[in-house]
């Protein structure tokens, strides 16, 4: 039972990451319909900027942390202004192709200017773990959990109690309707893409002290992210924190009590099975036009 | 009239979809406070009209003046902040933001929060019925509902001007018959000046003061709206006047005068 628990945590906090990761896939995809596959590479970013004003400039974690993400989100709405708005209106086969060019740019960028070391990062909660009874729970997975609950707080209430927030969600159901209500759709997909770096960033420092900092992170753990939002149901935000989750827990999960070599493989069979019995995943929406 | 009394100026303005011209040189004027309907069939090019004028297409030649300014080639959300809004064909409605905040939308460009609950009283004084759904996603209002909706939505810019391409589309004819007093409720009581673009003639020509014909992109006709009602040619072609020959048959291949 005990063993249960810890691998449900480490699962939910593992969970959280390729949640975070897919949620920053979701609000692309809703607002422009844009697949960025590099999203996995804007939280290995993260993870460095996170390394640059912690470790090398000796800043304060919460500071460090705080000017990571800002800088994620300024590095969000160059990436989109620069790379991917120029070749909007293009086949989604040419974005979705200069998604996964800028994915090997940034890595091999990453490596040229931190190297192909693993960097650590300290944080305050490290080392530390939580006794409750005989069930120790580390500090650092604790932390995923939690800023993750926090930062979906936030998102929510910035997307449902906001102008702002309530603005993006209109042009992603109806660009041309948000165009003729004078939105500005342009500046709203800047910011999309400054909150969806943000968010990857987020997830790239947290993760830090768990896998440290590499080059390469942000491929694998993206690749893991991806299926989580097709199991949530692409283009629903709470549908890709669930997927993220339950993908971190079936990991983690097939990892404790399954064969090895089951644990890579567990979250795609059950993203199968999940596709097969309800293709537009467990929080897609369909709604039918009224003429 | 004086150049002052018109609120919407368009001279000669030609658009194109991709290597198609869909309006060739077109010029019309709405005078400020009055309804002008611009007619035609399917594919006459009305709906691009409208969307040139918002700035959704850009028009390859012409100009275009809204109050005195020139707004072509101007980014759609200036022109709908300079009080110039839109009210699409087909509604086009945000389905899973609720009523209220679709209407919220309507007056995102307003910065005046007092005067936007104000504006929101107004619309439900012309629409209690959008009242009654407040908190149901849009996607799940009828057709009609929609329409509503979509006027409402535009009504929250409190625009100087109001462009509405076909209200009546999909509408049961009761429904239009609501749509269309409202439309000259609004016109009179907020003195807002409306550019509609219809294709039911019949309901066009009796809301609106002025009227165009459109047909395959160019102007064919224009006059009060009186006048065209009585007008041959919008009798039988558009309003499906049945008349009988000499003979007691009816004439089929009648030319139409401007042809």
């Amino acid at each position: 039972m005990l063993d249960f628990v810890q691998q449900l945590v480490s699962g939910i906090a593992l969970g959280c990451v390729y949640g975070l990761i897919a949620l920053g896939f979701v609000l692309i995809y809703k607002a422009t319909e844009v697949v960025n596959f590099a999203q996995g590479d804007l939280m290995m970013m993260g993870g460095f900027f996170g390394f640059t004003f912690i470790a090398m400039l000796g800043f304060n974690y919460w500071l460090g942390f705080a000017c990571a993400v800002l800088a994620m989100a300024l590095f969000g709405m160059l990436a989109e202004r620069v790379v991917v708005r120029p070749i909007l209106g293009y086949p989604q086969f040419s974005i979705i192709m200069v998604t996964i060019g800028l994915g090997y740019f940034l890595r091999s960028m990453a490596g040229i200017i931190w190297g192909t070391d693993d960097l650590k990062i300290d944080t305050p909660f490290s080392t530390g773990v939580l006794r409750l009874g005989s069930l120790v729970l580390a500090y650092d997975k604790l932390s995923v959990i939690a800023a993750t609950v926090i930062l979906c707080t936030l998102l929510y209430l910035f997307f449902n109690r906001t102008t702002l927030g309530t603005a993006m969600r209109a042009s992603s159901e109806n660009m041309l309707a948000a165009y003729y209500m004078g939105i500005p759709v342009k500046r709203v997909v800047s910011i999309v893409w400054a909150i969806s770096a943000a968010v990857a960033g987020t997830a790239g420092v947290l993760l830090a002290p768990i896998t440290f900092v590499h080059s390469n992170v942000g491929l694998v753990l993206g690749l893991k992210a991806f299926p989580a939002a097709v199991l949530g149901g692409f283009g629903s935000i709470p549908g890709a924190l669930v997927g993220g989750v339950l993908i971190g827990v079936i990991e983690s999960m097939a990892g404790f009590y399954l064969p090895q070599g089951w644990k890579d493989v567990a979250p795609y069979v059950v993203l199968l099975a999940v596709l097969l019995l309800k293709p537009e995943g467990l929080f897609g929406l369909h709604v039918r036009k009224k003429v | 009239m004086s150049e002052s009394d018109i609120i919407l100026k368009i001279s000669n303005i030609e658009s194109y979809y991709g290597p198609i011209m869909a309006i060739r040189g077109i010029s019309l004027e709405v005078p400020r406070g009055k309804i002008v309907t611009l007619l035609g069939a399917n594919g006459a090019g009305k709906t691009t009209v409208l969307k040139t004028i918002s700035g959704i297409l850009d028009p390859q030649k012409g100009s275009i003046e809204f109050m005195g300014k020139s707004i072509q080639r101007m980014e759609a959300d200036k022109i709908v902040r300079m009080g110039l809004s839109h009210v699409p064909e087909g509604r086009e409605v945000f389905p899973f933001l609720t009523v209220r905040e679709n209407l919220m939308m309507g007056a995102y460009p307003r910065k005046d929060r007092d005067a936007v609950g104000e504006d929101l009283n107004m619309v439900y004084g012309y629409f209690p019925r959008l009242k009654e759904r407040l908190n149901q996603p849009a996607g799940q209002l009828s057709g009609g509902e929609q329409q509503m909706l979509a006027i409402g939505r535009a009504l929250m810019n409190r625009p100087a001007m109001l462009l509405l391409d076909e209200p009546s589309l999909g509408l049961s004819p009761i429904l239009v018959k609501e749509i269309f007093t409202i439309i000259k409720r609004v016109n009179e009581e907020q003195g807002t000046s409306i550019l509609l673009v219809e294709q039911n003639a019949k309901v066009a020509l009796e809301t609106a003061h002025y009227g165009y014909v459109l047909e395959i992109g160019r102007i064919v006709m224009n006059d009060t709206c009186e006048r065209l009602m009585n007008s041959h040619d919008i009798q039988e072609f558009y309003l499906g006047a049945k008349e009988a020959g000499a003979r007691g048959e009816r004439r089929w291949k009648k030319k139409k005068t401007w042809r």
